[in-house]
């Protein structure tokens, strides 16, 4: 037990740090970087407590895939120096105090509701999908998300596909002057295109450039 | 102190989002590390999810975080997307230089 809390406080402690350095770093790699290891300590967390096979989607999707995405647009924008101006910007630092305060308000409300669930009389169980002790967590959501969540399963699938369809609409762009090899104007040449017969009078020649 | 209960995993999801949304209202550099808080926030939510799960000892919350895991990668591509064409159009993505729309 006493590992397990030292465990939970190290890796929140980690996860915070690297929160907070995410918003405050004055260069974006880093804060990629900070993003990067936010994601391993929480989801060391997930492993933690039970929910390995949400822990390993985590590390696959968010620093397999998004963070590289991530890094990759970093990269390609070449934004990565300018500078951070937190406080230091004349023209627009009148928001700064409302959002602060905003922020604070929203972080008490959380922590109250928080406090209060302590207080509530029983947890409602409505549920009847039960974690089972047997089978393996991977097993267990196997089980019912290819039963009870098939639709909303597949419908995630669209979620991606319009994505991906999205990304690659918005990103694309035909450059002029580009030649590109067109296989249906290669094929449906015909001879009659490319070849002409001249008859070519005595004494006379032809022009050939056209 | 020792006993880690649903309340440390609910604090930490707290403290987590309330990071994401400074980050969102105090961000003057530009709109990349304003979508990195977006996906801080939906980690936040993440984590009230899983530990809701294991605490409650139903699996829905899980599945939840699947499809909350699918939406942000979505969520993701597709705003990376509208920066790196806004930034085709106008060399900047710097949060106080957009202001095409006079907000």
């Amino acid at each position: 037990m006493i590992a397990h809390a030292v465990f939970f406080y190290l890796f929140a402690f980690i996860a915070i740090v690297s929160a907070i350095m995410v918003t405050a770093a004055r260069n974006t790699v880093h804060s990629v970087f900070f993003l990067i290891l936010d994601f391993i300590s929480i989801s060391c967390l997930f492993i933690m407590i039970g929910a390995e096979f949400l822990g390993m989607i985590m590390l696959i999707v968010y620093v397999g895939a998004v963070a590289v995405l991530f890094l990759f647009v970093v990269m390609m924008l070449n934004v990565a120096q300018q500078k951070n101006q937190w406080f230091g910007s004349s023209k627009s630092s009148s928001h700064i105090p409302l959002g602060l305060i905003v922020s604070l308000i929203i972080f008490f409300e959380l922590l109250i509701v928080v406090g209060g669930w302590k207080y509530k009389p029983d947890i409602l169980n409505s549920s009847s999908i039960t974690i089972s002790e047997n089978i393996s967590n991977t097993h267990s959501i196997g089980n019912i998300l290819y039963t009870d969540y098939i639709h909303l399963f597949q419908l995630s699938g669209m979620i991606l596909l319009v994505a991906m369809i999205g990304a690659i609409v918005l990103t694309f762009r035909q450059r002029a002057g580009l030649k590109r090899q067109s296989y249906v104007k290669q094929i449906s040449r015909e001879r009659k295109d490319g070849v002409k017969v001249v008859d070519v009078p005595n004494n006379k020649g032809v022009k050939i450039d056209v | 102190m020792f006993e880690i209960g649903l309340g440390h995993y609910l604090s930490l999801g707290a403290i987590i989002f309330t990071i994401g949304l400074i980050g969102i209202f105090l961000n003057r550099k530009n709109v990349i590390v304003l979508l990195m808080s977006i996906e801080l926030i939906l980690l936040a939510v993440n984590i009230n999810l899983v530990s809701f799960s294991i605490f409650i000892n139903d699996l829905s919350g899980q599945i939840f975080t699947l499809f909350i895991l699918t939406v942000a990668a979505a969520e993701a591509a597709i705003g990376l997307a509208i920066i790196v064409v806004y930034f085709r159009n106008t060399g900047t993505i710097r949060v106080e230089e957009i202001e095409k729309l006079k907000g």
